[in-house]
Order: C-alpha cells, then sequence, then structure tokens
C-alpha cells in the first residue's frame, strides 16, 4: 500500500520537479535582457564572464564580500549539499560509477555539515532583526525541510540502518517501471516524503535560484556595450524612427 | 513620536556617526513620511502617460507588470530568485540613514514581490500569507510611490547579492508602471518635458545658453589671457555632450571651464549642441526606455547634422551609465562616427589619453592648498567602463587628479570603488521635497569623508557627477564643510592647466629666464 502511494508520489513529483524547471527555465530564456548591464567592473570577454560565473557559483565571491557569517553557513549548506547528492546517486544506477562509491564516506559525513549549516542559517533568520523582517513563513519551512531530510538521512545512516537494499530495488523498480516493496521504517518514509515535497515546490519557489543565477544579466553579460551593437528587440531600428524636430520648429498638423 | 527619537537617538550615537558603514537597526515606518510631489496631468500626459489614476488602474497595473516580466529579463528573474538571505540588507545607503526597513534592497523589491507572486504564481494565489503575497490596493500603491522613490538606483546592492539582483530594475520598472496609472514624480517627468520641449533638463534656450558660453570665454581669457572658445552647433570633429548643470552651476560651470582648456590646448575642432544640449537623461531614472530612446536621438541626429567623428561626455555620472550602457542600444549604431574611438567617450578618457601622451603642460603647484579626495560616482562605478580595462573607471580620474594635484587622499577602502557610497542624490531624487532624504542617504558618505579629513587633513573632494556636485555642495554644510568644498575634476585640471601663449605659461617660463640669466651671470 505505502509502496503504491510512494510510487506515485514520486512519479508525480518527478515530473512536476522537471516539467516545472524546464518551464521557468523557459521563461527565462526566452526573455531578452535588453541592456548590457552587468555590475560594474565586470569582465569584457567571455571566458572572464564564465570566470566570474564560476567564482560566484563555487565560491560565492558576492557573498564573500558581504558578510563573512553569511558566506560561512551558506557555503557549508551548499558544499555539503553536492556531496550529499553525489552520494545519493548509488541508489538511482546499477553498477555504480567510481566516483559515487568514492563519494560515499565524504557524502556521509556532509549530512552533518549540512544540518549544521541550516541550523547556522536558520539561527541567522530568526535572531537577525534585518533577516527577520524580511523572512515570510515559507522561508522558515524551507530550512526546516531542509534540516528535516538532513536528520532523517543522518538517523538512517547512523543509527536506524535502513534496510538501503531495499530502497535501491525501490528506486530502481520506479525506474524501470517493475515495482518492488518499499521499506517502511518511520525515517525512511519521513525522509522521501520531505524529498518529494521538495520536488513538488523546488519550480514554485525561490529554490529556483539555482538554475536561475545562470541567467542573471549583471553576472553573465560582456562589458561590451560600446564594442558590440546590442539592439532592443521590441524597438524598431533607429532608421525607421522620427527624431524630436529642432527647437522653434512648426508643430506639423 | 517615540519611533521617530529611537532612530535619532540610534544614528547620532558616538559608535554610529563615526562608522560610515554602520548598521542601524530597523525602525518600522522611520521614511513613512518622506514623499516627494506628484507629477501635474498635464506632465504626464507629455511622455505619453495617463494624466489621471484611471478607474481601472488595477488591471493596468498588473498587465503592465506582466508586460514587464515579458520584455525584462531582469525584472523577470529578480522577482523569482531572492532567497532572503538579507545579504543586501545592510548595503543601502538610504537604509544606513533612515533605519526604515523598507529601505533595505530586499525589502524594497518585496513591496512589488509581494504583489507578483500573489497575481501570478500558484504559491501566491492558494496560499498568499504563507509566502507574503498580499493583494494590489490603494495603499500599495501609495507605497510604491513612497519607497520607489527613496532609492538612488546606485547598484550597490547588486555588488552583495549572490545573483547580483539589482534593486534599479525593480526600481526602474515599478516606476514605470506607477506612471502607466498616472502615479509619477513631479520633479523627474517635469525635467523630461523640458528636454522635448527646450532641448535640456534646466529649460535653457538656445540664446541664453548662447550668451552663458560667450561669458565663459570672456572669463578664460580674463584668467589667461588666452581666447579660448565654447563652440555651440558648429561643424567640428568632436561633439561634447554634457549635463547641462554645467552651463550655470557651481562647481559645475568650471569642470566646463576646464574641457574647454583641454580641448584648446590639443588644437581639438569641438562643439556643443543646443538641441542635445543635455548629457543627462532623466528617462533612465523612470525605466522608460521609450523616453530614454527619444532623448538619446537627440545626440545622434546633433552627431549628424554637425558632421563629428566623435563623442565625447562631460561629467555627469548617470549621464555615463546611459551613454556608456544604452547610447549605442537605444540610438546606434554609430557607422557614420571614427571606428578608431569608442562612442561614446568619457571626457576623462579624452583628458588621460593626452596626459598620457604628454600633450598637455600642470603646474600642480596651483592646487598645493588643496588636500584632496575624489568620489566615486555610483553609476560610474557599478555601471559603466573607462579605458580598455576593467575598473578604469576607478583609475582614470584619480590619474588625472594625481596628475593636477600634488596632495591625493583615498577615502576607507570599503566605502570606494565597487563599494562606493551613494551621494544621496541619484535616481531622481535631487529635489528640494525629498531633502531629509538626501541628508540621511548622503550621511554614510560624509561619514567616510570626515574620516578622511580626519586622518588626512583632507579639505576638498572631486567628483564626475552633476548630481554628486549639487547634491553635496548643498548637504556638506550639514557636516562640516563649505559648498564649496565639492569640485569638479576638471576644475582641478583647470587650476593647473598651462595653456600656451597664457599669463601662466608666460610667468613660469619667464621666471625661468630670468633665473638662468642670473645663473649666467654667475
Amino acid at each position: 500500500m505505502l509502496t503504491v502511494l510512494y510510487a506515485l508520489l514520486y512519479y508525480a513529483a518527478f515530473i512536476i520537479f522537471i516539467g516545472g524547471t524546464a518551464y521557468r527555465i523557459w521563461g527565462y530564456w526566452k526573455t531578452p535582457a535588453p541592456a548590457v548591464i552587468p555590475t560594474t567592473p565586470a569582465p569584457i570577454t567571455r571566458t572572464g564572464v564564465v570566470w566570474r560565473m564560476f567564482k560566484e557559483v563555487a565560491l560565492f565571491e558576492s557573498l564573500w564580500k558581504s558578510n563573512k557569517w553569511i558566506w560561512i553557513f551558506a557555503m557549508m549548506f551548499h558544499l555539503s549539499l553536492w556531496l550529499i547528492i553525489v552520494r545519493h546517486i548509488r541508489y538511482f544506477i546499477d553498477p555504480v560509477w567510481t566516483l559515487v562509491v568514492l563519494a560515499q564516506p565524504f557524502g556521509k559525513y556532509a549530512g552533518f555539515f549540512f544540518v549544521l549549516g541550516g541550523l547556522g542559517l536558520l539561527a541567522r533568520r530568526m535572531l537577525v532583526s534585518r533577516v527577520n523582517y524580511i523572512s515570510a513563513p515559507s522561508d522558515y519551512l524551507m530550512l526546516l525541510m531542509f534540516i528535516g531530510i538532513g536528520l532523517s538521512g543522518l538517523t538512517m545512516t547512523f543509527v536506524s540502518k535502513t534496510d538501503i537494499v531495499g530502497v535501491k530495488a525501490f528506486f530502481l523498480g520506479l525506474m524501470t517501471f517493475n515495482w518492488q516493496p518499499l521499506p517502511t521504517d518511520v525515517m525512511l518514509l519521513t525522509h522521501l516524503a520531505l524529498v518529494a515535497i521538495f520536488m513538488i515546490i523546488f519550480p514554485f519557489s525561490k529554490l529556483v535560484h539555482a538554475p536561475g543565477v545562470f541567467f542573471s544579466p549583471t553576472r553573465n553579460m560582456t562589458d561590451t556595450p560600446r564594442e558590440k551593437f546590442h539592439p532592443v528587440p521590441w524597438l524598431p531600428p533607429v532608421s525607421e524612427v522620427e527624431f524630436d524636430p529642432p527647437h522653434g520648429a512648426k508643430k506639423k498638423g | 513620536m517615540a519611533e521617530e527619537e529611537k532612530v535619532i537617538e540610534e544614528l547620532t550615537s558616538e559608535e554610529a556617526k563615526s562608522d560610515p558603514l554602520y548598521v542601524p537597526e530597523p525602525v518600522e515606518g522611520a521614511a513613512a513620511h518622506i514623499q516627494s510631489f506628484k507629477a501635474a496631468p498635464n506632465f504626464q500626459e507629455k511622455l505619453g502617460y495617463p494624466g489621471e489614476k484611471p478607474e481601472n488602474w488595477k488591471e493596468v497595473a498588473l498587465e503592465k507588470m506582466q508586460e514587464l516580466r515579458g520584455k525584462f529579463r531582469s525584472f523577470r528573474l529578480f522577482l523569482d530568485i531572492c532567497v532572503k538571505c538579507g545579504a543586501c540588507t545592510d548595503k543601502c545607503h538610504y537604509y544606513m540613514g533612515t533605519a526604515d526597513p523598507k529601505n533595505m534592497p530586499v525589502a524594497r523589491a518585496d513591496l512589488i514581490r509581494s504583489v507578483y507572486r500573489r497575481y501570478f504564481t500558484l504559491p501566491g494565489k492558494w496560499f498568499p500569507s504563507l509566502v507574503g503575497a498580499r493583494e494590489l490596493t490603494e495603499e500599495v500603491l501609495e507605497e510604491w510611490y513612497t519607497y520607489y522613490f527613496q532609492c538612488s538606483e546606485c547598484r550597490r546592492c547588486s555588488v552583495y547579492c549572490p545573483y547580483g539582483i539589482d534593486t534599479a530594475e525593480i526600481t526602474m520598472a515599478s516606476r514605470e508602471i506607477l506612471d502607466q496609472v498616472g502615479v509619477g514624480m513631479k520633479y523627474t517627468n517635469e525635467i523630461i518635458g523640458k528636454v522635448y520641449d527646450i532641448g535640456n533638463n534646466l529649460g535653457l534656450p538656445k540664446p541664453a545658453l548662447a550668451s552663458t558660453l560667450e561669458d565663459l570665454e570672456e572669463e578664460i581669457e580674463e584668467d589667461t589671457g588666452v581666447k579660448v572658445r565654447l563652440p555651440l552647433d558648429e561643424p567640428a570633429d568632436v561633439l561634447l555632450v554634457t549635463p547641462s548643470a554645467d552651463f550655470f552651476a557651481e562647481p559645475h560651470i568650471d569642470g566646463l571651464i576646464g574641457y574647454a582648456k583641454v580641448f584648446h590646448a590639443l588644437g581639438e575642432k569641438w562643439t556643443m549642441s543646443s538641441y542635445a544640449s543635455e548629457a543627462a537623461n532623466f528617462a533612465m531614472f523612470i525605466g522608460s526606455y521609450e523616453n530614454m530612446r527619444r532623448i538619446a536621438l537627440r545626440i545622434r541626429k546633433a552627431a549628424i547634422d554637425l558632421g563629428v567623428k566623435r563623442i565625447i561626455i562631460g561629467e555627469c555620472g548617470h549621464a555615463w551609465r546611459a551613454a556608456y550602457q544604452f547610447l549605442n542600444t537605444l540610438a546606434g549604431p554609430f557607422d557614420f562616427l571614427d571606428p578608431k574611438y569608442p562612442v561614446p567617450q568619457h571626457i576623462c578618457e579624452y583628458t588621460w589619453e593626452a596626459i598620457q601622451a604628454g600633450k598637455l603642460r600642470f603646474n600642480k603647484e596651483e592646487n598645493d592648498w588643496i588636500k584632496l579626495t575624489f568620489h566615486d560616482s555610483c553609476n560610474v562605478a557599478r555601471a559603466s567602463r573607462m579605458g580598455n580595462y576593467p575598473g578604469g573607471q576607478f583609475d582614470i580620474p584619480r590619474n588625472i587628479l594625481k596628475a593636477v594635484c600634488n596632495n591625493y587622499y583615498d577615502m576607507a577602502e570599503d566605502t570606494i570603488k565597487e563599494a562606493t557610497l551613494c551621494c544621496g542624490g541619484g535616481g531622481g531624487l535631487l529635489t528640494d521635497d525629498l531633502m531629509e532624504l538626501r541628508k540621511k542617504g548622503g550621511s554614510p558618505r560624509m561619514k567616510a569623508l570626515q574620516q578622511a579629513t580626519e586622518e588626512y587633513g583632507v579639505n576638498k573632494m572631486a567628483a564626475i557627477c552633476a548630481i554628486c556636485k549639487t547634491q553635496f555642495s548643498k548637504i556638506m554644510p550639514y557636516f562640516g564643510y563649505g559648498m564649496d568644498d565639492i569640485m569638479s575634476v576638471h576644475q582641478l585640471v583647470s587650476n593647473a592647466i598651462v595653456l600656451p601663449g597664457s599669463e601662466q605659461e608666460a610667468e613660469l617660463d619667464g621666471t625661468n629666464e630670468e633665473e638662468a640669466a642670473e645663473a649666467a651671470e654667475e
């Protein structure tokens, strides 16, 4: 019974996650950036822009400039997230890639830093009055969701010894349409429910900052508005526009 | 009002007064009473906006919001990807100066984001209070007007945001939406109207302009003994487009004199245009690409009519942004100009090139009584470039100043260049009805200057922005300086430059001749 429920839940979550995110990205893709507005100083070559984007995404350059505390917690949270995700790939492929095998211990202990980072961000949101002011209930819930995912995951790894062979069989079964029974311990069910919620809300929430950052015109544009002609798509070309008449000239009609 | 007293008490504490980047605790509504006059209907209509709020203003506003989401990737994206990390909350000079939390960049964006979420997103439609979504009401519209005209579009916030969210883009879009429902700002919209009617922000018609330029020519001749010209509407190689404040305000006018002397020393055939007698482009402040283009096209037409080969922009901050980031895009391509030079160039690029080539002569001692610092104007720092490498906009003005002045000092590193603190008067806020905001918003920069005075004895600050110069001359007296302690960069150039055939030259070389004669006798 639970197997059927979670199978359907994950099919739905997957479709919503992929479809919804693709829809959002499509929206950003097709919307023009009509003027060349990188925040300067900005790179004047494509390579420079790639490097700037890399520094932003991998090293959180702007956060470092802004505030060291937020940089530490955000870095901890996100770095751990990537290690955890890479480690989790083992549940979805067979045989498992070497990289993923190597990632196992890193991904497991990263779980602690993931939760620690999340708690740090939560504390900041509650205790710093400026951040508190701008926080909606969803901002707190989002953090609680991540912390919940982390804690339930850590519990499964280090405390309650979930039947991970059964978990892998379940997910491989979903992917091959040959459903296998889902192990039923509470921690696993909690963990999977929270992750499904994450997938479902992703396209409708601020989580789209993940693909979104790459579209930011203040970071991804080359600073060459003088050198390269970059017309505004919805304005007619200059040849079709009338100038204002010289001052003192009689108005037409 | 206990709230107001709390703010005043905190912001005047010793700690607050000595730290330019002091961050106060938020006090709700601290700046809610600060609002500028709204534009009269005829001024709205001149710009193509409704004169009055239409019956269906709510639908019109939401339609416009959707339209802008389809036209501006920045607006569309920035509404979605803010994660409320708070990195920007302590970066805005208006928050630092007023302590009003709605002046925190993220909160300013939330004023419209909350409405966007309510009408255009699933969570906003189904669980509004969960995600901070709200209805668009008359009160919300008023709030937009209050706080979107407490942003100078200086982009400081975009430096520190992990995604580069630029509140200036949000402010511009919000002002455009407000204009579309007949709610416009008197100051900005009247001025744009003046450009259409007369050609410049100040409403100076050609005869007044010509007369002013003649007076300046006389003044320069009296000072130097040299006939330096300030040509108007003459065919030439270089078209100078400068902020109209350069024609009559202090210290701007001394900058104009400086450009004229530099052009003269280099034998350049240059001109200004009465039709395009304004570098500034206030349509940029209200986020109207259509109006921005209309103003920018004047520069194109003047360049064509006067047969010039180069366009050079004078000392104006947002005009330089409008020229650097928008002129080519809105009024280009400029295939008919000399491809050897970027279109447009900044007068500082022009002067620095000449200095590097050794073509200008200076007597630095003329500026020895000055202990100088330089204010990086926000639009120049964060929305432009000079020269051929990123960051040239910081170096080139400083290089010029060091070439004409012996005593140069920078303010604290975290208050200059990329991190520069806006003067507090930009983005269309340079109006007397916002004086309280201007003082409070300008105080972080003023405190940084006070630090430099304490440490190095700095007594003058130079800038290359007409708004900064006017703003500082107004607020500096509140911080212990004189109105004339803000200077144009080309004013310092003008002080020190030795023109060929001038009295200054004769004095310098004559003295040398005397000394040489005395030495020969021994």
